[in-house]
């Protein structure tokens, strides 16, 4: 191409953003939370035959090292102060996946005891519509997670205290 | 055949004047008593009839009838096999029946149950406190009056609401 490559072909070049979404994304960490029966296909997606691992995801069994944090199932008022806690024991960044009706919406539990989808107390990044969902459907949303991450701008800079953290619209 | 039953026998030798109602459905007795010697005939079908297992203690609202609440007990006898329901009248301006948590303890957390959940108060009871709703929650769910998503919404009226 004409161009001098006087380092030969062992670099390559990106923008800071960039690579620090792309770990960011290849290593998206939930907490191990479950709620209800989602928890259940949250565990079959874990396991072997669709084994989250591959993508970098790994259940982490202290909100400490967690990253993300999937509502798996039933969100009842009794049990809304326990999830924020443990919400705001994960260290920034950190994303919310609504998994299923009852996540997104408070699904057929329209009761006195049941939030109205996890929404009303939580900023959800990622909905997954079914009751439950199957496991196609936490990765199809999984992948949404790591392409909205890919996206965020200003990633590097707001870590090390230069302005925000820029997330995408949509 | 519910006449024939051993314990309706005893309890109509002992309980007479307590005894309201006697019926039998598909092999299941049920006795309805008065809410005041409770104890007592607890007491002489755990002691005398060995009921010795409270299977559960729930209650039914019957909003708008007097008395509107019917106390459940369901026992089991594991000596003889036998099963029997005793119900409990309690109205709603006295809204309180004795305990039985001294004649089995497992009454105590059942009893608990219906307490938060219909608002019927067990005298004597050791550790009358709500269970499973929260402890700052206000009124009690399964009674009929109660709005089933809960007095802060707007009530569901249908899909085009």
């Amino acid at each position: 191409m004409g161009v001098d490559n006087p380092l030969g072909d062992n670099i390559i070049t990106a923008s800071l953003d960039g690579l620090v979404n792309w770990a960011r994304k290849s290593s998206i960490w939930p907490m191990t939370f479950g709620l209800a029966c989602c928890a259940i296909e949250m565990m079959a997606t874990g396991a072997s035959h669709n084994d989250l691992d591959r993508f970098g995801i790994i259940f982490r069994a202290s909100p400490r090292q967690s990253d993300c944090i999937i509502i798996a199932g039933t969100v009842t008022k009794k049990m809304l102060p326990v999830i924020k806690v443990v919400y705001e024991q994960m260290p920034e960044p950190k994303w919310v996946i609504a998994m299923g009706a009852c996540a997104c919406s408070g699904g057929i539990f329209d009761t006195y005891s049941v939030v109205q989808g996890i929404d009303e107390a939580l900023p959800v990044d990622v909905y997954i519509p079914g009751c439950p969902p199957r496991p196609e459907a936490l990765l199809f949303g999984l992948i949404k997670l790591q392409e909205k991450i890919a996206k965020e701008r200003n990633s590097f800079g707001s870590t090390i205290g230069l302005g925000e953290r820029l997330e995408p619209a949509a | 055949m519910a006449e024939n039953n051993r314990a309706v026998v005893k309890l109509r030798e002992r309980f007479a004047a307590d005894i309201v109602d006697i019926k039998e459905f598909r092999g299941e007795v049920t006795v309805t008593v008065k809410k005041e010697n409770i104890v007592a005939i607890c007491d002489y079908l755990k002691t005398a009839l060995a009921f010795n297992m409270l299977t559960d203690v729930t209650a039914v609202d019957y909003l708008g009838q007097e008395p509107r609440f019917l106390v459940v007990y369901n026992m089991y006898s594991i000596p003889n096999k036998d099963r029997l329901r005793i119900k409990a009248q309690v109205g709603e301006s006295s809204c309180s029946i004795d305990t039985v948590s001294k004649v089995w303890s497992t009454a105590d957390w059942l009893e608990r149950e219906v307490f938060d959940l219909f608002g019927i108060t067990f005298n004597n009871h050791p550790d009358l406190r709500r269970i499973l709703m929260t402890e700052d929650w206000v009124g009690h769910p399964l009674r009929k009056d109660y709005p089933l998503q809960g007095p802060d919404r707007e009530p569901y009226k249908g899909r085009l609401s």
